[in-house]
């Protein structure tokens, strides 16, 4: 079974916003939301990155172990989803959370947190797969069409990377090879424990 | 003559450039053949040494996503799921060990010298008001907030997933309205017991006689005595300390960003079983461990035998004040302040 990883090849990436849009438009995702952003370090800087980032879908993944209510749970694709019904919008997933992933709805008085709500590699949720109570929770489950994760798919400069990790580090892997640098897999050491040598 | 000069010329010249050529020739070689776009550019790691986070920008409205990485979670993650569990499960299972053996070892204080049958007010109206709302706050706040910490590994086994969400969710309304009234109440408490809780010298004789709690002695204490003024202090600093950093959890962001909001949760959670495991103290000396306590917040009077023995200078202040004489039926004590 394939594990699925993103992979941000930041060498790439022209902070077009694109994956933020497609993101946002294919899941119609609240307002306040965003699923995935485009963080710039060292802006207007030389050696000025940019990064785009969303839930990593982490190896033991730190939100679920700290989940009071244990609303999370791991697809065979290796993908982290969570359950809507059972969230009770703590905010403790956000604080384990290294990619500052999980976000939440301002619902009710002081500002208190809804259902959290996050990127799920365009692989819905707990309800059936392509229902419409999952699309309302969750967004589209593009995965279980076939497709990949649309930020993916449509990015301008392939450099955002949605698929088996096996698969989207070898490609990385011969880009690097090929134009002779990489400033490496962003994120994959602090969410799978691993990096791709270059 | 002249051809020969302008050969001379001629050489010279041609020496010099084939020199400055060859002078040349190691600076065109350094010339990479390629450019490295990636010479100056930021990397992952490097950024880690220096802030063990990593801060862009972005060009959405949500600022606060503008952290790409804050791998501090995982200590986070590390303290919440075994740390707190080791400090909460051992001070609140510990006090109740202790608790129990004393129970059985000394059982309920008596009051050695019976009941007189005649009260006095101890606590007015106003004041057990305040003391019952935060202790019903208390307790509800605490067993909701344990369940956040051990309704997981505990309940959650033993009763089905949706079931115990559909209850944590309750919980954690609960958690934070019933904040509110716990807030004031501590700040009641505060204002309202201060002048009964500075310590003073009778508080020392009063600690190294261990209270009474052992044999039958009865050291002297005025109003409240140091265990109670040890009680007083950590409802005020602890409940403070509970109420703020709990704040800073309800309303992300007001006031830090996320590390903030991790130390808040730790020193909540420390602080909050710390204070769960004495007020389990508390609740035992004010009900089954000592014979005429419970009374005192119950309906506000205590037996005047019962105030001799554990408040005598409180009961002669009392006494000097509305000039009762101990020996004459006192039906109209005024209250305590």
């Amino acid at each position: 079974m394939a594990r699925m990883k993103f992979l941000c090849d930041a060498d790439r990436c022209i902070e077009c916003n694109a994956c933020v849009t497609a993101c946002k438009n294919e899941h119609e995702v609240p307002w306040g939301i965003n699923r995935r952003r485009v963080v710039t370090i060292n802006d207007g800087k030389p050696g000025e990155r940019s990064v785009s980032m969303a839930c990593m879908h982490c190896t033991d993944a730190p939100c679920a172990a700290v989940c009071p209510v244990n609303c999370f749970y791991t697809t065979e694709d290796g993908v982290v989803l969570h359950s809507k019904d059972l969230c009770i919008g703590c905010g403790y997933c956000f604080y384990a959370c290294p990619f500052g992933a999980p976000q939440y709805p301002k619902l009710g008085d002081f500002g208190s947190r809804g259902k959290m709500d996050k990127c799920t590699f365009c692989a819905g949720g707990p309800e059936v797969d392509g229902s419409k109570a999952e699309y309302e929770k969750y967004g589209a489950n593009r995965l279980a069409e076939g497709k990949l994760p649309l930020c993916a798919e449509m990015c301008s400069t392939k450099s955002l990377l949605a698929g088996d990790g096996e698969v989207i580090a070898e490609i990385y892997k011969e880009r690097v090879t090929k134009r002779g640098y990489g400033s490496g897999a962003w994120g994959w050491q602090t969410a799978y424990r691993e990096t791709i040598a270059s | 003559m002249a051809s020969f000069a302008r050969y001379v010329r001629f050489v010279a010249c041609a020496w010099t450039a084939l020199f400055i050529m060859v002078l040349a020739l190691p600076v065109s070689a350094q010339q990479p053949t390629r450019i490295d776009p990636n010479a100056s550019a930021v990397t992952e790691q490097k950024l880690f040494q220096e802030h063990n986070r990593i801060q862009g920008r972005v060009s959405i409205p949500d600022q606060r996503s503008s952290m790409l990485e804050q791998p501090a979670g995982r200590d986070w993650r590390h303290f919440r799921d075994v740390t707190l569990r080791w400090i909460g499960g051992i001070s609140i299972l510990g006090m109740l060990a202790i608790l129990i053996i004393f129970y059985l070892a000394r059982g309920m204080v008596r009051i050695e010298s019976g009941r007189s049958g005649r009260t006095i007010v101890r606590f007015s109206a106003f004041e057990r008001f305040v003391h019952w709302m935060t202790a019903t706050c208390f307790i509800i706040l605490a067993i909701s907030g344990l369940n956040i910490t051990f309704g997981r590994p505990l309940l959650l086994p033993l009763i089905n997933s949706a079931a115990f969400s559909e209850w944590s969710q309750w919980a954690k309304y609960a958690h934070n309205y019933l904040s509110f009234p716990f807030t004031l109440g501590v700040i009641l408490i505060f204002l309202m017991w201060i002048a009964g809780n500075i310590p003073n010298k009778v508080d020392v004789e009063w600690l190294k006689r261990g209270g009474g709690m052992v044999g039958h002695d009865h050291p002297p204490a005025y109003r409240f005595n140091a265990g109670q003024k040890v009680i007083y202090w950590i409802v005020v600093i602890g409940g403070g300390l509970v109420a703020a950093t709990g704040y800073q959890l309800m309303f992300p962001f007001y006031l830090t960003g996320i590390e903030g909001m991790q130390l808040a949760h730790i020193v909540h959670a420390v602080v909050a079983v710390l204070f769960v495991a004495v007020m389990l103290a508390h609740i035992y000396i004010g009900t089954i461990g000592m014979e005429g306590a419970f009374e005192a917040m119950g309906e506000g009077t205590v037996d005047l035998n019962w105030a001799k023995e554990h408040h005598s200078l409180w009961l002669d202040e009392q006494n000097a004040r509305t000039g009762v004489n101990e020996t004459r039926r006192q039906p109209s004590v005024r209250p305590a302040k």
